[in-house]
């Protein structure tokens, strides 16, 4: 028995530290930009980069952009489906599955095939045609996460039942879905958003390549030019996916607290 | 004139009918049950009123206007659901408010008339609390007050008590009765519990297999059952075979022993089997006790059921329940006792399949 819990631990430690160790590592290494003292220096260099502040925004900007139009197909799909169409939620939950098993870099090919210069959409022809495509880009590789969390969200309360009660009262679809669906399965929705946040900020293959000044092909560019910089880099994408993760944990926390038997 | 009037409503599913010919008429003001066992197509009629299912065919009227073309949300129908299908996203105040603010009633007036409905479902101090703080019972009568504060001109409750214990049950059955009164409004109360329908309606409709197999105030549902469906469904009935020996004359044999029914029976002749039905309660083995027709038998078992000690009787292939008050002097027969049961004739139902 002790000697179990004893083996558990040891196996416990190696994965952490498998994780831990060069996180550590590139830690201590961005802080020692100055030549014989630990110093934010790598840090301020990067902050007061003008491409690190433009890329930075561009994709958060991207990052809430592809949030709320993501919600806006995928709440109502999700609700849709399970209120009218059970039957072809299958089929649904495959199409949301897809850009897990299609590697990024055939989708994009795919749209620049689709919605180049020359196409019916040419997309691609313009500079804000090609921040949309890269948004819906950004949709589609959200898809799988967002799809999943509204959807477990929207088990846990009744909606079709929430539905007819509020349709008895006089509501029409809009407010139903607005008022009576959509603050109901919040944390579903801020979960998927925080994940599509995370994926946004550092995804690398659909902005480079529709070349967009996002943060991603940056973080390469940096990595390939530099030597402290990358690792204070890559020490602030860490800590921008792990506050992510927080706020999820956070979001559930909250609200399990706020509807433990809905 | 009929305040709520369904012609001959049908509905399948696919190639399954689970609605026939459904017929009735509910005048304003009147508390109407839908019984019957699960599957009799309860719900479905009810969905129907309230525009969730579209008929197969049939009309629904109410107070004169034709409800076919209209979508659940176009009714005056408030609607109350066995998962109470509140928000859990409003306090109490919220969810009574939702339909006023849907129809754009001002805040001074959405105020006004929550604050009258949670007077009365007797909640007005729990405002502020959500669906989750609330027991079952409170929730079911926010959902009350939530249906009533449009003033709907139909209310309809889907089994409304059956996720409740069985106490509040019984005290919230006897509230939702004492509010409809008081407001007056025409309602429809679906139910599987038969002494939940017989306590609480002005009318019953008792369904079986998709159809309504009878009609009546709960006095007539009880006593004069129209079917063996009915009678068997409704109270504890039994049912017993006997022989037609002259239908002219109304006499037949019970295990045997011959028993006049008082009055002839139509459209059966000479060695026919009929069904007859009789209360546990209309019968007695009690010394001198009431009651034109004795049958003897033998004490099968018997139990004791709080007030009251049933007795079951072995009267030639029949076994008869009987029911005797408990008065602490009473002595329960014992089994394999031989007693003489008595009751009158009147009170044996002939029962039609
Ligand atoms: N949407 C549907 N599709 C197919 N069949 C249905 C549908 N809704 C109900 N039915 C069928 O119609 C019949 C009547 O169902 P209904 O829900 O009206 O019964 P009920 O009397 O309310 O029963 P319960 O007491 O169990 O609630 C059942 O056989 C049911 O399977
Ligand atoms: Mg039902």
């Amino acid at each position: 028995m002790k000697a179990q819990r004893l083996g558990a631990w040891i196996a416990i430690a190696i994965g952490a530290s498998y994780f831990i160790i060069p996180l550590l590592g590139t830690l201590e290494f961005s802080l020692r930009m100055r030549r014989g003292a630990y110093s934010f220096d790598a840090y301020q260099s990067v902050f007061s980069d003008i491409q690190f502040r433009e890329t930075f925004g561009y994709s958060m900007l991207m990052a809430v952009l592809t949030i709320i139009f993501g919600m806006l197909l995928v709440v109502p799909t999700a609700y849709w489906v399970r209120l009218r169409l059970p039957q072809v939620r299958p089929v649904v939950e495959f199409v949301t599955l897809l850009p897990l098993v299609i590697p990024a870099i055939v989708i994009v090919f795919g749209y620049l095939r689709l919605y180049n210069s020359s196409s019916i959409l040419p997309l691609t022809g313009s500079t804000s045609g090609t921040n949309t495509l890269l948004m819906f880009s950004y949709m589609t590789l959200s898809l799988p996460y967002m799809y999943r969390a509204v959807d477990t969200a929207m088990r846990a309360i009744d909606v079709r039942t929430l539905t007819e009660a509020a349709e008895s009262l006089g509501a029409k679809w809009p407010t139903i879905l607005f008022r009576c669906i959509f603050p109901n399965v919040m944390s579903g929705v801020l979960s998927g958003a925080f994940i599509t946040f995370a994926i946004v900020m550092g995804e690398f293959t659909m902005a480079a390549l529709l070349n967009r000044p996002a943060f991603g092909p940056y973080l390469q560019l940096v990595g390939a030019n530099k030597a402290y910089e990358p690792s204070a880099l890559a020490v602030i994408a860490f800590a921008i996916t792990w506050l992510s993760m927080g706020l999820i944990q956070l979001v559930s926390r909250f609200q399990k607290s706020v509807s433990p038997k809905a | 004139m009929a305040f709520l009037k369904l012609t001959n409503i049908q509905k399948s599913f696919g190639p399954v009918q689970v609605v026939h010919n459904f017929d009735m008429g509910i005048s304003k003001g009147e508390f109407v049950s839908f019984l019957g066992p699960s599957g009799c197509g309860k719900t479905t009629v009810l969905r129907m009123i309230a525009g969730f299912e579209t008929p197969s065919g049939g009309s629904i009227v109410i107070d004169g206007k034709d409800q076919g073309t209209l979508k659940p949300n176009q009714r005056n129908i408030g609607m109350v659901f066995q998962a109470y299908a509140l928000f859990p996203n409003m306090n109490v105040h919220d969810n009574v408010a939702f339909g006023l603010k849907v129809a754009g009633a001002s805040k001074a007036d959405i105020d006004t008339r929550v604050k009258q409905m949670l007077g009365l479902i007797k909640l007005g101090h729990l405002a502020d609390r959500f669906p989750y703080q609330l027991s079952g019972g409170q929730q079911q009568r926010v959902a009350l007050a939530r249906a009533l504060a449009v003033k709907p001109q139909v209310l309809l409750l889907d089994e409304p008590l059956s996720a409740l214990d069985a106490k509040i049950r019984i005290s919230l059955r006897e509230e939702i009765r004492q509010i409809q009164q008081q407001l007056g409004i025409t309602t429809v109360f679906v139910t599987h519990d038969q002494e939940e329908a017989l306590s609480i309606s002005d009318r019953i409709v008792v369904m079986n297999a998709g159809r309504a197999d009878q009609i009546g105030t709960p006095f007539e549902i009880y006593n004069t059952p129209a079917t063996r469906f009915v009678a068997s469904f409704v109270g504890t009935l039994n049912i017993i075979e006997a022989k037609v020996i002259d239908p002219a004359a109304g006499s037949v044999t019970i295990g045997g022993q011959p028993v006049s029914l008082k009055e002839p029976i139509a459209s059966l002749k000479g060695g026919d089997s009929i069904s007859l039905a009789l209360r546990p309660e209309a019968g007695s083995i009690a010394d001198g006790s009431r009651g034109d027709t004795a049958l003897p038998g033998e004490v099968v078992s018997t139990s004791f059921l709080g007030s009251v000690i049933r007795t079951k009787l072995r009267v030639g292939s029949d076994v008869i329940s009987f029911d005797m008050f408990n008065n602490p002097g009473t002595v329960p027969p014992v089994a394999g006792e031989n007693v003489t049961l008595r009751f009158a004739a009147k009170d044996l139902l002939v029962i039609r399949e």
